[in-house]
């Protein structure tokens, strides 16, 4: 059977893999907020998120080209709105005699650039360090609160849990219809972008049909393990916070006051700019 | 009083065409029943009818003194009777073993340390302890069958009924799957309710019943079914391959006995020949 990897987890032992999935989007959200509060033209602030991003890469023991590689998906978003700072940012003064592009333009678009990689960096050291399971179980314990106002979290984390869990299994089918279609003759391999697109229709449907009948027989394998919703339900999982998670929540509250200081006391995050 | 009793059962998915005809049958506490029947012939709607997954038209099913008809008895009759259904991908609701494994527990409000036990006792039964861990896509068919049944075993079941459990094995797992289904019977004293059309399941059953286009044909213990080759080929059955030898060679004039059932029957009476 083919090996299936989804998203980018990269399994190890290290410190950050062991942490509380909740934890760790707490502090990733944490340093989201550091990143985006730091002062325009502030580069020294961005310096210290780096730091950081360097230091958790290293003590993951994630190799640092897998976690820029993360950056190749919003290239185009990066270049995009750097291009867009360049040749519409008016004030300051031009580079070179009647030209458009502005010092400030220039500033801010590298500004604006440094500023959304280092987010998507943070992001993609959570994804590497925690599997999809731990990430839907943190999720779900982060939105406990939300019980209050009646937000079904038990069933939104279930919903999760079983689409993480139906993936290779949904895969596994589509290699199989394909190969049948293959035996059928049908080409996927030939024609334009839109004719290969078409000759996917003969998978899509009895995939989709497929589908439903696995979630017909699920929910009569849950109805006959007593499925009846969260009323009165346990749960086995237990989330543990442990001492590592102290650490990197002190480490992180660090951070959040480093970059402030470096705001000169300047809290308010000037988002998108 | 019998464990599992069905009185004068019947049912139809639309009303008009009935699926289930007066069909009425007891199990008694320990026993290893084999139903069998060709496809179409109902033999899976009698396993939803008895797990309350699907209502009686008429008469009455009754599990351990709850009747199947009452609305209010549905979960005592769901923790008394465990459904092994025939596609082992389908019915796995966790990524990991143990979560899965805890799925049902958990649904009945079990506290958490009562769970563990339950994980530990139900993985032990399957011989899949070292697997607790695992993502169940790493499993082979045979080892997912095997956490369906431990899946099924931790909510503390009087009868397992194997809902064509078999089906999409290859040999060796469906001889994994029936070797823990019986040591089950015999050590833990599981009743057991095999629903197939492999006629080399039900060899070790103590009874078999026979349905043919939703009624009973007959029920009799192995011996006694497989020695009415005639009549069960007519209703679309086949023997065990050594009964339709033995069978052969009684056509042929040779005098063996009616009731051969293993590659052993068959070894001895050719022997005394």
């Amino acid at each position: 059977m083919r090996e299936v990897t989804f998203g980018q987890y990269f399994p190890s032992n290290s410190f950050v893999h062991k942490m509380n999935a909740s934890i760790k989007i707490l502090i990733v959200i944490a340093y989201i907020v550091a990143v985006f509060s730091v002062k325009q033209f502030h580069f020294l602030g961005f310096g210290i998120c780096l730091a950081f991003v360097i230091t958790v890469t290293a003590v993951a023991k994630v190799p640092f080209l897998k976690v820029l590689k993360s950056l190749k998906a919003i290239i185009f978003f990066i270049v995009f709105s750097a291009v867009l700072q360049l040749f519409f940012n008016k004030s300051g003064t031009p580079l070179w005699e009647g030209g458009f592009i502005t010092d400030e333009g220039l500033k801010s678009a590298i500004f604006v650039s440094v500023k959304v990689s280092l987010v998507v960096l943070g992001a993609s050291i959570l994804t590497l360090t925690t599997s999809p399971i731990e990430l839907a179980d943190g999720i779900e314990v982060l939105l406990y609160p939300l019980k209050i106002v009646r937000f079904p979290v038990h069933e939104f984390a279930l919903i999760m849990s079983i689409a993480l869990r139906f993936i290779p299994t949904l895969m596994e089918e589509t290699d199989r219809i394909i190969k049948a279609q293959k035996a059928r003759g049908a080409d996927f391999d030939s024609g334009n972008l839109f004719k290969r697109a078409k000759a996917l229709i003969p998978v899509l449907i009895p995939l989709l049909v497929s589908s439903f009948r696995s979630a017909d027989e699920l929910a009569d394998a849950m109805d006959a393990r007593c499925y009846a919703g969260s009323k009165n339900r346990t749960k086995f999982k237990k989330s543990v916070i442990t001492w590592r998670d102290l650490i990197g929540l002190i480490i992180t509250a660090g951070l959040v006051v480093a970059v402030v200081y470096c705001n000169g006391f300047y809290i308010f995050p000037a988002v998108f700019l | 009083m019998a464990l599992l009793e069905l009185k004068n059962v019947c049912f139809s998915y639309d009303k008009q065409s009935p699926v289930i005809k007066d069909v009425s049958f007891e199990v008694q506490k320990g026993e290893y029943v084999a139903v069998i029947g060709h496809n179409g012939s109902g033999k899976s709607t009698i396993a939803r009818l008895i797990n309350a997954l699907l209502k009686p038209e008429s008469g009455s099913i009754t599990v351990d003194g709850f009747s199947a008809c009452d609305k209010k008895s549905v979960f005592e009759i769901r923790k008394r009777v465990g459904v092994v259904f025939q596609n082992p991908d389908n019915q796995m609701v966790a990524s990991i073993v143990e979560d899965d494994v805890a799925f049902g527990p958990e649904n009945l409000g079990v506290p958490r340390d009562e769970i563990a036990k339950r994980i530990d006792f139900a993985l032990d039964a399957v011989g899949m302890q070292d697997f607790r861990k695992s993502a169940p896509e790493r499993l082979s068919g045979g080892q997912k069958q095997r956490i369906a049944i431990a899946g099924v075993l931790a909510l503390a079941p009087k009868i397992i009924i194997l809902d064509e459990s078999t089906a999409m094995l290859d040999p060796a797992g469906r001889k994994d799957v029936l070797r823990v289904v019986k040591k089950l019977n015999k050590e833990q004293g599981v009743t057991v309710i095999a629903i197939t059309h492999y006629m080399e399941e039900v060899i070790s059953a103590d009874r078999v019943i026979v349905i043919n286009d939703g009624t009973i044909e007959t029920i009799g213990t192995p011996k006694e079914i497989f020695a009415k080759a005639k009549r069960l080929k007519e209703i679309g059955l086949e023997l065990p391959t050594a009964s339709y030898l033995a069978n052969k060679l009684i056509e042929k004039g040779f005098r063996l006995p009616a009731d051969v059932l293993s590659d052993e029957d068959l070894e001895e009476a050719l022997c005394k020949l």
